[in-house]
């Protein structure tokens, strides 16, 4: 769960209590060095890649798997981040917030996307990311890395790397934070 | 918010929120393909019953990069011509499915009728002596894209304050930002009861100029000196003019604004205009930007969009 639906707006609107904890920050860690591998595995290195980390939850992470494709390869890969949320479907519903900033850093004409999240569920967002990238140009390939994947997809979608495949019922709310990984509910504000 | 009448409507929160929103959509001005589907399907009408080039294409391209559909009228090639009236007009266009009307009109308060007449969202686009809030929202944005924060910042406005919409609005909106606003003018081209508006006043150009942070120069219509309001426009550029001499005593960081279009030679000299070029055509820039922010404001989403930044 990002900042956005930490803010009073429906659908979600109150404040997230946790009910448990499905993963740790180490495991979350681990995690991230798995799908560093993964994407370098699938992609034969680094080349032309670009990870872009969509707002908000994403951008942390994005800013993580750089580091440790960075770590593995011992090369630069550039990393930008995407707010989409004036590309969505449900605008409206969501506070489009001045501070996710969309920041892509070079033409992304034949390049490999790497798209990542914190957590997949419709596929909306990605639909809407997907929509997005087209302003920038043409990208060879488009990947999606999310740390959890909890199901319930409404569209087409789906990932290329998974940290974590969580079974959720559709009410619940999964929440990435700074120190792992939470499921549990929004409580409304009173 | 539905309709965006004047600057001076806004609490500082929502003129901040505003402001921010702005850098959203100059990122999206800056993309290779600036369009984003944010207002599709909405419809933007244009009313303009007083000339315009930059306001007019500004909120033109402001709402074609949102994705909305505009329709144009300009009065000589409407029914306008043939008599109809303002509030036949407002209906026909409101019965045409618009979603916000953007209305500019030599009469001040026309914007704030047409609020009472039609359900429709209006923006306002200069009224008379009024208001011009998007003008005003474009300059208070490229202040603070090169000040940051305005509370405490001394912005000089210098010339035909009393003709002025962009100088009401400014002085509104920046005294809500809490920057220090001061009028250089001779009286005759002060409004009455200018010593109830937030503002220090003063007739002597060379007395304050070293002391601004910002210098925002309006453009002295020659309308005006048939008015007599200033023996010549000789004298006016002796007394208020931005001259290469005053130039220098200016700040090293200063801002020179204007809104356009230039006098050169009368409220500015042509070496001190060049050197100020870069901000004035970023003033134009921005203003697609914070047209967007406003039409996105008003048709996207409704005021709550923009969320109070959670402390987390």
């Amino acid at each position: 769960m990002a900042e956005r639906e930490r803010r009073m707006t429906p659908p979600f609107g109150g404040v997230f209590v946790s009910t448990n904890q499905v993963m740790d920050q180490e495991q979350v860690d681990r995690a991230i060095r798995r799908m560093a591998h993964e994407i370098i595995e699938r992609n034969n290195g680094t080349e032309s890649l670009v990870v872009i980390g969509l707002q908000t939850g994403g951008v942390p992470l994005a800013n993580s798997v750089v580091a440790a494709l960075e770590q593995l390869e011992k090369t630069k890969v550039p990393v930008g981040s995407l707010d989409v949320a004036l590309h969505r479907d449900d605008i409206g519903l969501r506070p489009v917030m001045p501070e996710a900033v969309t920041n892509i850093p070079l033409d992304l004409d034949n390049t490999i996307v790497v798209l990542v999240d914190d957590v997949l569920f419709t596929g909306r967002t990605i639909r809407a990311a997907l929509d997005a990238l087209t302003s920038f140009g043409r990208p060879k390939v488009v990947q999606l890395a999310v740390m959890i994947d909890r199901g319930h997809r409404e569209l087409p979608i789906r990932p290329d790397f998974v940290g974590k495949n969580l079974p959720t019922r559709r009410n619940e709310v999964v929440d990435v934070n700074s120190e792992g990984v939470d499921i549990g509910f929004m409580e409304k504000y009173t | 918010m539905k309709h965006l009448l004047a600057l001076g409507d806004l609490d500082r929160d929502e003129l901040s929120d505003l402001v921010s929103l702005v850098a959203t959509f100059e990122e999206i001005s800056q993309r290779s393909i600036p369009k984003v589907p944010a207002l599709r399907g909405r419809t933007v009408a244009m009313l303009f019953y007083e000339n315009s080039t930059r306001t007019r294409l500004s909120f033109e391209t402001a709402a074609k990069r949102l994705s909305a559909d505009t329709m144009n009228f300009s009065v000589g090639a409407s029914s306008v011509s043939k008599g109809e009236s303002l509030r036949d007009t407002v209906h026909t266009i409101d019965a045409l499915g618009a979603d916000a009307i953007v209305v500019r009109h030599a009469s001040a308060g026309v914007p704030k009728q047409l609020t009472r007449w039609t359900d429709v969202s209006i923006i306002n686009a200069g009224d008379g002596w009024h208001a011009h809030p998007t003008q005003a929202l474009l300059d208070i944005y490229s202040m603070q894209s090169r000040l940051g924060e305005l509370e405490g910042r001394r912005v000089g406005i210098v010339g035909d304050i009393k003709h002025s919409r962009v100088a009401r609005s400014n002085v509104a909106a920046l005294s809500t930002l809490g920057a220090e606003v001061v009028l250089v003018a001779p009286p005759t081209l002060l409004p009455p009861a200018v010593e109830r508006w937030p503002v220090t006043i003063s007739h002597d150009l060379d007395a304050v100029i070293d002391s601004f942070d910002v210098v925002y120069l309006l453009r002295m219509q020659s309308e005006r000196q048939q008015a007599n309001v200033v023996p010549s426009l000789r004298e006016y550029r002796h007394d208020y003019g931005l001259t290469a001499q005053r130039a220098e005593r200016l700040r090293d960081e200063v801002l020179v604004m204007h809104p356009g279009p230039m006098n050169r030679g009368v409220e500015i000299d042509d070496g001190p205009a060049s050197a100020a070029n870069d901000l004035i055509t970023a003033q134009v820039t921005n203003g697609v930007a914070a047209r967007m922010a406003v039409l996105f404001m008003m048709l996207g989403s409704g005021s709550e969009m923009v969320a109070e930044v959670a402390v987390s």
